[in-house]
C-alpha cells in the first residue's frame, strides 16, 4: 500500500537515512573493514575464510538494509552458503598443512602493494568525497511499477537483461564441466589391491608392520604426543604425516614423566 | 548519515583485497581476496541503485554473484589440480613457464 502510494505520488528524496540504520551502519562498517584486514593479515588460511565469510554476512546485511532483499538472502546463501563452504572444503583438500611462506620473492614488493593500496583506496575515496549526492531514492518506486520487490527483479531479469540471463546458464555449465574435467584424475596403473599393497610393504622391507600409534607409554593419549620407543626415545613414525608437517607435535621421551607443559600446545609456528 | 556512505566502505573493501591479492602468497587466500574484492563491487552497484531508484544495479549485482560463483568453482578446481602435481598452493610454485 505504501508503494503504491509513493508510486502515485513525486518520488521522495531520502537525503538521510533513519537512525536504526546509521546505528548498524556505524557498527558494522568498522567490522566488515576490520574483517576484510584479517583476511588479509591472518596467517592461517582456515582463519582467513572464517574472517572472510564475517565479511559477506555483513555486506548481506548491508544489501538488506538498502532494500535490496532478495540481493541480501542471494549474497547469505549463496556466497556463505556454497562458496565458503567450497573454500572449505579445498582448504581441507589442500591448504591445512601448507603454511604461508613469509619470503618475499621480489624485494620490496609487500611494501610497494601496500603503498599502490593506499593511492588507490585514496583515489577512490577521494573521487566519492568530490561527488555531491542529491540522497537516495530508494527502490520502492520503481517496485511500486512491478508490483513489488521481487517482482520489479524479475521482471528486468527476464525482459531487459534475457540475454545476459541465458548466456549465465552457459557460463554455469561450461564452469560445471571445467571443474569437472580439471578435478578428474586419469588411473595410469590399475588400483592396488590390499594383497599387492602388502607384498609390496615386505619386499622393500623397511617397515612391513602399521606404524605405532601415538601415544601409547607416554602420559599423553593424545595423537599429537609420540610414541615412546624401548629405549626411551620417541618415535616420530607414530605421528600422523599432516600433524608433523604442521609441527603439532607435542613434547614426548623421558621428558613426559615431568609434568606436561599444557600451554605448549601444538600449531603455533 | 548519508545515504553515500556505503560507497566508502566499497571503496575500502576493494582496496584491501587489492592489496591482498598483491601480498598474499597462498593461492587460495589470493582466491578470497578477489572474492572480497568482487562483492565490494557488489556493494557498490546495490548502492548506486539504492541512489538512483533504480532496480537495475540490483540485477547486476546478481549476474555479479552468478560469475563469481562459476569463477570460484573453475578456480579452486585449478588449485586442487595444481596443487596434486606440484603438491603446493604457493602462487610463487607454479613457475615452469618463467625461463
Amino acid at each position: 500500500m505504501i508503494h503504491v502510494l509513493l508510486a502515485s505520488s513525486q518520488p521522495v528524496v531520502e537525503t538521510s537515512t533513519s537512525t536504526g540504520q546509521a546505528v548498524a551502519f556505524w557498527i558494522l562498517a568498522p567490522l566488515a573493514v576490520v574483517s576484510a584486514v584479517l583476511v588479509v593479515v591472518s596467517r592461517k588460511s582456515v582463519h582467513s575464510a572464517i574472517w572472510m565469510a564475517l565479511t559477506m554476512i555483513i555486506l548481506a546485511i548491508f544489501f538488506l538494509m538498502e532494500g535490496a532483499y532478495f540481493l541480501g538472502i542471494v549474497q547469505i546463501v549463496v556466497y556463505t552458503g556454497a562458496v565458503m563452504m567450497l573454500f572449505l572444503f579445498v582448504l581441507m583438500l589442500v591448504g591445512v598443512d601448507a603454511s604461508d611462506s613469509l619470503v618475499e620473492t621480489l624485494r620490496g614488493q609487500r611494501w610497494l602493494a601496500i603503498l599502490l593500496g593506499l593511492g588507490l583506496g585514496g583515489l577512490l575515496v577521494g573521487a566519492i568525497g568530490q561527488v555531491t549526492f542529491r540522497g537516495a531514492l530508494g527502490t520502492t518506486a520503481a517496485e511500486a511499477e512491478a508490483g513489488g520487490h521481487l517482482q520489479a527483479i524479475a521482471e528486468a531479469i527476464f525482459t531487459k537483461y534475457v540475454y545476459a540471463f541465458e548466456v549465465t546458464s552457459a557460463l554455469l555449465i561450461t564452469a560445471a564441466v571445467g571443474a569437472m574435467v580439471l578435478a578428474h584424475r586419469e588411473l595410469l596403473a590399475p588400483r592396488k589391491t590390499q594383497r599387492q599393497q602388502s607384498i609390496e610393504r615386505f619386499k622393500d622391507g623397511t617397515h612391513p608392520t602399521p606404524f605405532p600409534s601415538p601415544g601409547v607409554f607416554a602420559r599423553h593419549n593424545a595423537v599429537g604426543t609420540p610414541a615412546l620407543l624401548p629405549d626411551g626415545s620417541t618415535s616420530d613414525a607414530s605421528i600422523p604425516a599432516s600433524l608433523r608437517s604442521r609441527g603439532a607435535k607435542r613434547s614426548g621421551g623421558l621428558t613426559a614423566l615431568e609434568p606436561v607443559d599444557d600451554t605448549a600446545e601444538g600449531g603455533e609456528q | 548519515m548519508n545515504p553515500a556512505n556505503y560507497l566508502y566502505v566499497a571503496s575500502l573493501l576493494f582496496t584491501i583485497g587489492a592489496v591482498g591479492v598483491l601480498v598474499r602468497r597462498n593461492a587460495i587466500v589470493v582466491f578470497m581476496c578477489v572474492e572480497l574484492m568482487l562483492n565490494a563491487a557488489n556493494l557498490a552497484f546495490v548502492t548506486f541503485a539504492h541512489l538512483n531508484g533504480n532496480i537495475d544495479g540490483q540485477v547486476v549485482a546478481f549476474f555479479v554473484m552468478v560469475v563469481a560463483a562459476a569463477e570460484v568453482v573453475v578456480g579452486l578446481a585449478i588449485i586442487v589440480a595444481i596443487f596434486r602435481t606440484r603438491r603446493s598452493a604457493s602462487v610463487d610454485d607454479p613457475n615452469l613457464l618463467k625461463y
